[in-house]
């Protein structure tokens, strides 16, 4: 997953003589020919090593998806199989003309934004702290603030859920001095509280995994730039802002992406603490309602496939926002 | 030097390679087999208990003499996800479904399309003898029986003995829900009923309106295009009366709106404690509670039972009704051993331990006159009373649409509105029913 962010350090730091660039920056079939043996070698053993993980990829993701998009032109209850029935677009149709579908995907939109936004600014915050701490306890800073990331999401969301249910947790008692909390707040009884405590839980277990993404883009931004900037006089925001922030917007853009990707499949937490109940129902979820609960496999896969469909769409708006070549070897632009 | 290195290394490691890789598809042979490999071996898909099937299960297996061994498998801790798993097993004729512990209200949408093997004349007249008519009826889908009925539960009226007196309630005779909401709102406790969006809504909603004379579905065997709903009439209304009342004036507490059958409980053994609709695992668990020093004993002295209340004071309640049937995969490759097996686990004697070890009722009524049972259960004439008169949730294979239908438009109670909501509630079951909405 970090693989994007040293591609760049490797290349521009290592001796070895990398595909020739045109002025126009395409790579001519010419300068290819002048690969020597060693990369030759090297980019074999690059296809070796990650050739079977790719094929077998391409085998577990692309076939379910082929299967889903083949299957949302039936209709198709698994407890009806002489049922079947082709209907075309029949299921798009009512997914997109239903308002629970706009619902959850405003849901799920809102609970992306909001806990990317946080994440963002919570993760950037630790990453400087473990950037800037001292070598002693640097180790130490790093491993605790990545323990929340180790803990399986299930996990965490059932610690979650029983910390602020109404009779088992202890949220209540510990924070009824604040206004509006008290014995008998009921968290998960309404939209508001459920998704409160859902983005809580979200945030503080996914946090680390952003903050070690912006630790590496942190650490790709030459010291010299920033005491070039101090010798100038430059503040601690504009050195952040005007300095390190530009240099690092390829991590940025990748924590971004990754979690947006990640936030917008939602589903653990909700199903685990609401199970959608009370206005908390995420695209997600409603996949799972249609395909498995009801067992309704053509319209389930449809919602499935408008799902993906949604997140094709983050990654072209986030990678077009952030003008970033994840695929290049040159990072940010 | 190097390659000639590597070479001999491989060629050394060439036969080492071939004998881990044996291993291993070996192994991956036989885990893939999984349980009931041998031919009188029989898996047992049961829900989680306290070990009670499982013990069942090992008796059976001694007492047949070699004739079948059963094996046990673990199914997931509610009934729904029990549901997709049997149903997608099914569906994909999975062979080692061979005994399943089955919900009755899903049994019609796995018998409709003949996911479930028959039930020989001989074993359906052996194992339906004494048993109550409501797990007789969920057992049968169109008037055969599909499953055995195993065990039977059904809710009874759990009180505070105190708060009743207090409220001048004589709980010798029948009371009814105005009754219980009149009390519990003079003396300020809350009513323990379940108003989490999850299928014991359905079961609260379901006996309120089969008790108030109606039925969530007309005509329980018409097709999804022509399924009639009762929830939009007499009964349907005076049953969202009740939720919404009790949604409305706070009277099931603040925790309410994400209550279960677990979380009723605990309410009803603290101060709030008055009046709870629940199923008998109640008394275990409290004596359990007071064993272990973490209740007081006064409250087990304090707790009373009677039947589920009326919704008119003129008209028997129909209290919900649960349990477990047994059923045998079509796809089976030994169902007549199955029911074989089936006919050993469900006997009076199997039924009547169950219960003691578990707390499971018997769904035979012979297995009530077990002197042990009065004993470990002072309330097992009230449940057994209380299964005669019970009504099963509606038998249709559509009924995880009816059901969702139902969590999703009543509940929370407290948005329950009895001039609205069973006519909303109506439109949006039959429209998912007819592919028109999603749910």
């Amino acid at each position: 997953m970090t693989s994007a962010i040293p591609a760049r350090t490797t290349t521009a730091s290592s001796g070895e003589p990398g595909p020739r660039i045109d002025p126009d920056g395409s790579t001519t079939k010419k300068a290819r020919k002048q690969y020597s043996d060693r990369v030759r070698a090297e980019r074999r053993l690059g296809w070796m090593l990650a050739g079977p993980a790719f094929v077998i990829m391409l085998l577990v993701t692309l076939y379910p998806i082929l299967q889903a998009i083949y299957e949302s032109l039936f209709k198709f209850r698994l407890t009806a199989p002489g049922e079947r029935e082709f209907i075309g677009l029949g299921n798009y149709a009512v997914i997109l003309s239903d308002q629970l579908w706009w619902e959850d995907l405003g849901r799920t939109v809102l609970i992306t934004v909001i806990t990317v936004i946080v994440e963002l600014i919570l993760g950037f915050a630790l990453a400087l702290v473990m950037h800037k701490a001292l070598k002693s306890v640097r180790g130490l800073l790093r491993t605790a603030i990545l323990v929340p990331y180790g803990i399986i999401t299930v996990v965490s969301a059932f610690a979650w859920f029983y910390a602020f249910d109404i009779n088992s947790g202890y949220i209540n008692s510990w924070f009824s001095w604040v206004p509006g909390i008290d014995e008998s707040t009921n968290w998960f009884a309404e939209a508001g509280t459920s998704l409160f405590v859902i983005m809580a839980s979200e945030i503080w277990k996914t946090t680390p995994f952003i903050s070690l993404l912006l630790l590496a883009g942190l650490a790709q931004v030459p010291d010299e730039l920033s005491e070039a900037a101090k010798v100038d006089g430059a503040t601690w925001w504009e050195q952040m802002r005007k300095v390190i922030i530009p240099n690092m917007k390829a991590a940025i853009m990748v924590a971004v992406l990754f979690r947006a990707l990640d936030a917008f499949r939602i589903f653990d937490n909700v199903f685990i603490m609401t199970n959608g109940a009370n206005g908390t129902e995420v695209l997600s979820l409603l996949a799972y309602r249609q395909s498995i609960s009801r067992l309704e496999i053509g319209l389930g896969s449809a919602v499935s496939v408008l799902l993906f469909v949604c997140v094709l769409v983050i990654c072209f708006v986030a990678i077009k926002l952030f003008k970033v070549d994840l695929a290049g070897s040159q990072g940010g632009k | 030097m190097q390659t000639s290195q590597r070479t001999r290394n491989g060629a050394r490691t060439r036969p080492r390679a071939i004998v881990l890789g044996g291993l291993l598809i070996g192994t991956l042979a036989m885990t893939g087999c999984g349980p009931g490999d041998d031919d009188n071996s029989l898996t047992w898909y049961i829900n989680p208990d306290a070990g009670g099937q499982a013990a069942i299960a090992q008796k059976c297996s001694e007492e047949s003499d070699g004739r079948y061994s059963i094996q046990t498998s673990l199914l997931p801790s509610d009934a729904a996800s029990q549901r997709e798993q049997l149903a997608r097993r099914l569906a994909a004729g999975d062979s080692s479904l061979d005994i399943m512990s089955l919900d009755p209200p899903f049994i019609p949408e796995l018998a409709e399309p003949g996911f479930l093997a028959p039930v020989p004349e001989d074993v359906a007249e052996s194992t339906t003898e004494n048993v109550v008519e409501g797990a007789l009826a969920g057992a049968r889908w169109k008037d055969e029986l599909v499953t055995v009925p195993f065990w039977a539960n059904t809710q009874i009226m759990w009180y505070r003995k105190s708060v009743a007196e207090a409220a001048g309630l004589d709980m010798s005779e029948p009371v009814t829900w105005d009754q219980i909401m009149e009390a519990a709102e003079s003396q300020d406790k809350a009513l323990g009923v379940q108003g989490a969006q999850a299928e014991s809504m359905t079961v609260w909603v379901n006996a309120l309106i089969e008790s108030a004379g109606g039925s969530i579905i007309v005509d329980p065997e018409a097709t999804a295009d022509e399924i009639e709903l009762g929830l939009d009439s007499e009964a349907g209304t005076e049953a969202a009366r009740i939720v919404s009342t009790i949604g409305k004036e706070g009277l099931g507490g603040p925790g309410l709106p994400t209550q279960n059958e677990n979380g009723s409980l605990i309410a009803f053994q603290g101060d709030s404690g008055s009046f709870m609709v629940n199923y008998p695992f109640v008394w275990p668990a409290t004596v359990a509670a007071v064993e272990a020093g973490t209740l007081d004993e006064a409250v087990l002295e304090d707790i009373g039972w009677g039947i589920f209340p009326r919704v008119f004071p003129d008209q028997e309640a129909a209290p919900p009704l649960g349990g477990i049937n047994l059923g045998v995969g079509a796809e089976s490759d030994n169902p007549a051993l199955a029911y074989e097996a089936i006919e050993c686990i469900v006997s009076v004697e199997n039924q009547a331990e169950y219960f003691l070890t578990n707390g499971n009722p018997p769904s035979n009524t012979e297995a009530y006159e077990d002197p042990r049972i009065e004993e470990s259960f002072p309330m097992a004439e009230t449940i057994r009373d209380s299964l005669q008169v019970a009504a099963p949730r509606p038998q249709t294979p559509f009924y995880n649409e009816v059901s969702t239908g139902i969590q999703q438009t009543w509940a929370p109670p407290s948005s329950v509105d009895p001039e609205t909501t069973p006519e909303a509630s109506t439109n949006f079951i039959i429209s998912v029913l007819r592919g028109e909405q999603l749910l």
